[in-house]
């Protein structure tokens, strides 16, 4: 999947892949992908969640190997 | 308005705090207006971890004494085992890159999370806002923390 931007957050824990990725789509612009990398298993439900709390739109994810890749569009 | 969530540090607990500092910063990750009070052991947590803690009246220099307080000093709620607990928790939350109940707190306050001190607390236990770390936002008491509540969407006592 395309992306405008990419966070490494593979190795970090929660709350941090939230927190960074709140944070980055801060510097987005609206209508531009954010891909966040992770992995800790809790992102695959909390990426979804925090999407749906924000208003912005979860587009999809990708798992390859422990990696878990997430993809999230600007809309706020 | 953005939505609230209020908590309140009731604990000094290591642990409870990271819980508490871990909630806050995911409620501003999320856009919510989140504001920590911090009261009785809870106060711990917001002490500076340097320099002396002044009071006056020896009840109150013994209670400081044996309640120093600062983030850094705070223990385990279980398994503290006079400090060995902590370390070996310390070391487990290095090794997968947690961060501490330090850095959660200066990550929580530049998120945007409100912090106040309950001045009843304080007058308590005989102390001066010098004994405080400067992150703190406003010393307070219970109708400042109810009127956040009020309107809270989330309001958690820990």
């Amino acid at each position: 999947m395309k992306a405008d931007a990419t966070l490494d957050c593979v190795g970090l824990y929660c709350p941090m892949p939230i927190h960074q990725t709140a944070n980055k789509l801060k510097e987005l612009k609206t209508g531009q992908v954010l891909e966040v990398l992770a992995s800790d298993e809790g992102i695959k439900e909390d990426a979804p969640a925090w999407c749906r709390a924000t208003g912005n739109e979860f587009i999809g994810m990708e798992e390859q190997g422990g990696e878990i890749k997430v993809y999230i569009k600007k809309t706020k | 308005m953005a939505e609230k969530m209020t908590l309140i540090m009731f604990s000094g607990d290591m642990d409870k705090a990271l819980a508490a500092f871990n909630l806050a910063i995911g409620g501003a990750s999320i856009g919510m207006e989140v504001s920590m009070f911090f009261t009785f052991w809870g106060l711990n947590v917001i002490k500076k971890n340097e320099g002396p803690i002044k009071s006056k009246g020896v009840m109150r220099k013994m209670l400081n004494f044996m309640n120093r307080g600062g983030a850094k000093r705070a223990g385990l709620s279980k398994f503290h085992m006079f400090g060995m607990g902590k370390w070996m928790m310390g070391k487990l939350m290095k090794n997968v890159k947690s961060p501490s109940v330090q850095e959660l707190m200066v990550m929580a306050h530049q998120s945007g999370v409100k912090f106040i001190a309950c001045t009843t607390t304080i007058g308590m236990m005989g102390l001066g806002k010098e004994a405080f770390i400067p992150e703190v936002d406003s010393y307070a008491g219970v109708a400042t923390y109810l009127a956040d509540a009020k309107d809270g969407r989330i309001n958690l006592f820990i």
